[in-house]
């Protein structure tokens, strides 16, 4: 009984690995040996949205397509690439939706980065006078 | 029959609502008492109509009664009795029967027992409130009847979507919107005050219960939500700023900003304007939420109404309620004194502070969320923002308003001295400089960000009791001793985010049944897989032991679950939770050659987090009833005084 439910189950969740045994990704789950370029990759696959899924990074997510594009990150950071070079070499191919992290020098997403500036400098502007100044001799 | 009269029943509340609203409007413009008298009444009525549909909808989701389209299509007859019953809300029409049931509850809870408030600003606030929930009642009966009947009749539902199948589900959603509502009611009174003309200390103080009150539920509310997501979605994070999070995010920044603003209007009466700005943004934001989460704007997991009609319904009810109180405060704004003023360096200081730094981070929370919906709208060029922005962005900010926060409540009223300010605080800063010392010579590889607010925690803690420091511990107010634990749960969920984002290990392994696993001090050892049974799910669980060091053995048994009603496959990740931190295991998928994928974190103090979360809201409660108490005391004592008279 019980592996007739094993078996039952693996053919549930067979296509679903077979999906993921499809395209060659080696690294999709496979971690590099050298922690700190493990760590570059992470980091870097944390702030790259999974182009499948809704609201998730390739970090999170089971689709195939994520795991392809962990495997591709891994790959390249082994072969000694820098993440930021990574990170544009993505942007190239699927445009600045892939990448959670928008860029400065953008015509489109600069107004973002200047955000905090302009609004801490009105609050302050906001702020400015409210006060009663203190009295001299006090 | 139950679902017939479940829609009377919500169509007579809606009825009532109306009838309210006109009794409240037509008697201010008359000034007619007894329009003034039949108000309370009505609001009760409503109250209980409308939580009479609601218990008819529970009943209907027990029954499983699959004639009912709303049960047919959310429930399934073989489901665990806690989903059939959080099923109701766990969906389009039923959550927003949710909202106006609470909202209608606290009309009815305010028109029995709110007793401070001047009778004209009273019938406002309802009128307001009867009109606030107007809109959502013809949202209800017209675009979204969750009693719609189903012909014919399935055999049996399609079941709820397995990631919701969860005590969570229980939980989470009912307390965001009783948060949400109570800001509605926050705001409802602003309203109220804006029309009536009558903003002072005595309305700030029947409002902060409502304010308080809120934002106690949604602190739980978002506390529940990060660790439901963190355990359930098996990705061990617990924020992304998701649009989803930021949407329950942005109102209790608006509320946190709201509490402190209130607090300078009821005790020192100055910040009208201000405070009742807020109220209006608070529950615009709340209104916000909602839209951005229902209208299946940003399509995830939570978006059960990808309908472009209810999403233009909401947006107008979003633009007739934020816009209508825009332009109310518009009007009114000038004819509302400035109230009393203070020198920068004083408690108010501190707490304008607060205010502006909790709106900059709103506003860039708001900015970021929405940017990328506004560029797809002009440009059609899809972008994305996401973490690294947000906490770049907002992290700073959100160190100098720890900062400003273990200050402030050292600060005299009105003015103070810099210098003796810097005495008060000079221990807690010590410690936050030691901390950074030891911290930057013993560890490695911590952000600047998560440094900086390791340190500053470490100080935060110390100076969050500060204010009992040489105090009378036993005649120190219950709201006191609110503030000191909501303070300190703040430094307590800072060290868990700091030192999740910092120490946390993973591994990554395809392993067959045998194989070990090493994490930290942590040894895995993978025993075997073997295939469960749940009520209406199967899964394959691999059973592994956990062993920290030479200690005991624990079981650690993550699952892989496929659901037969909805066809789909969730993974339910497996967390042993120790004092020092959480072991969080997750099982993947197997490969042809007998390999399991297997995923294991160890978070060190990341439980930190939801606990910091809790203490905050605990805090909350403190004060609340610390209130509420003086409140009530303060009443009687007068109501005696007038009678010895």
């Amino acid at each position: 009984m019980k592996r007739l439910l094993i078996l039952v189950s693996i053919c549930l969740v067979a296509p679903v690995a077979a999906q993921t045994s499809l395209p060659p990704a080696p690294y999709a789950d496979r971690q590099l040996d050298d922690p700190q370029q493990e760590a570059a990759a992470r980091d870097l696959m944390e702030e790259l949205r999974c182009l499948k899924c809704q609201s998730q990074s390739i970090a999170d997510s089971n689709a195939p397509m994520a795991g392809d594009m962990r495997s591709q990150v891994r790959e390249k950071i082994a072969a000694g690439e820098s993440p930021e070079a990574v990170r544009s070499w993505l942007v190239e191919r699927y445009g600045n939706w892939v990448s959670y992290d928008p860029p400065i020098a953008s015509v489109v997403t600069w107004p973002l980065w200047i955000a905090p500036i302009v609004l801490l400098l009105a609050a302050l502007w906001l702020a400015r006078g409210r006060f009663r100044k203190p009295k001299d001799g006090e | 029959m139950i679902a017939e009269t479940g829609l009377i029943a919500l169509w007579l509340a809606g009825a009532l609502t109306l009838l309210q609203f006109i009794l409240g409007a037509v008697g201010l413009r008359t000034d007619r008492e007894a329009y003034f008298a039949a108000i309370r009444p009505v609001a009760i009525a409503q109250g209980l109509f409308v939580a009479l549909s609601f218990l008819l909808l529970i009943w209907l989701f027990l029954r499983s009664d699959m004639s009912v389209k709303l049960v047919a299509m959310n429930s399934a007859s073989v489901k665990p009795l806690l989903y059939k019953f959080a099923g109701t809300w766990g969906n389009h029409e039923g959550s927003m029967l949710l909202w106006v049931t609470v909202m209608g509850l606290a009309g009815a809870f305010i028109a029995l027992f709110e007793r401070s408030l001047k009778t004209r600003t009273l019938v406002a606030t309802l009128a307001a409130q009867a009109f606030i929930s107007l809109g959502f009642y013809a949202f209800l009966l017209i675009s979204s009847n969750p009693f719609e009947r189903m012909f014919p009749v399935p055999a049996d539902g399609q079941g709820l979507n397995p990631l919701l199948q969860d005590p969570g589900l229980a939980f989470h959603p009912p307390t965001l919107y009783f948060g949400y509502v109570g800001l509605s009611v926050a705001f409802s009174f602003a309203v109220g005050a804006m029309i009536t003309r009558d903003v002072g200390a005595a309305f700030a103080k029947a409002m902060r219960p409502w304010v308080l009150g809120a934002w106690i539920f949604l602190t739980l509310g978002i506390t529940a939500g990060s660790y439901w997501a963190y355990y359930e979605l098996g990705w061990g994070g617990w924020w992304f700023w998701d649009p989803v999070e930021n949407a329950s995010l942005m109102p209790w920044l608006a509320a946190t900003a709201l509490l402190h603003s209130v607090t300078v209007l009821a005790t020192r009466d100055g910040l009208r304007a201000w405070t009742l700005m807020l109220a209006v943004v608070a529950f615009s934001m709340s209104m916000i939420g909602t839209f951005l989460v229902r209208s299946g704007i940003l399509t995830s997991v939570h978006a059960f109404a990808v309908d472009p009609e209810r999403g233009s319904f909401i947006l107008a009810l979003l633009a007739l309620y934020i816009g209508g109180a825009m332009a109310l405060f518009a009007l009114r704004v000038g004819t509302v004194k400035e109230g009393s003023r203070f020198e920068l360096v004083s408690r108010e200081g501190a707490l304008v502070a607060n205010n502006l730094l909790l709106s900059v981070i709103l506003a860039l929370v708001f900015i970021g969320t929405l940017y990328p919906l506004f560029v797809e709208a002009i440009t059609g060029d899809k972008l994305s923002v996401g973490p690294p922005y947000f906490n770049l962005a907002t992290g700073p900010l959100a160190l100098m308003l720890v900062a400003v926060m273990a200050a402030g409540p050292l600060l005299r009223w009105r003015r103070d001295n810099p210098r003796t300010l810097l005495n008060r605080i000079s221990i807690p800063i010590l410690i936050t400089a030691a901390s950074l010392f030891a911290l930057a010579l013993f560890t490695t590889g911590m952000s600047i960000l998560s440094l900086l607010g390791m340190g500053l925690a470490a100080g935060v803690a110390i100076a969050s009791f500060a204010p009992l420091w040489k105090r009378n511990l036993r005649r120190t107010p219950m709201h006191t001793y609110g503030m000191v634990i909501a303070h300190f749960g703040i430094a307590v969920a800072l060290v868990g985010m700091a030192s999740e984002a910092s120490f946390t290990e993973e591994k990554l392994v395809a392993a067959t049944p045998g194989d070990e696993i090493v994490v930290n001090n942590w040894k895995l050892k993978f025993e075997a897989i073997e295939p469960v049974a749940g009520p209406n799910w199967t899964a394959l669980e691999s059973r592994i032991t956990a062993q920290y060091g030479d200690g005991a053995l624990h079981p650690i048994n993550p699952q892989n679950r496929m659901f037969a009603a909805a066809q789909t496959q969730t993974s339910e990740a497996a967390l042993l939770t120790r004092w020092n931190g959480q072991l969080y295991v997750v099982l993947g998928d197997g490969d042809s050659e007998g390999r399991w994928q297997i995923r294991v974190w160890w978070k060190p103090f990341v439980t930190l987090i939801w606990y910091g979360g809790i203490l905050v809201a605990l805090g909350g409660l403190l004060a609340m009833v610390g209130r509420l108490r003086r409140g009530y005391k303060q009443r009687k004592q007068r109501e005696f005084a007038e009678a010895m008279l």
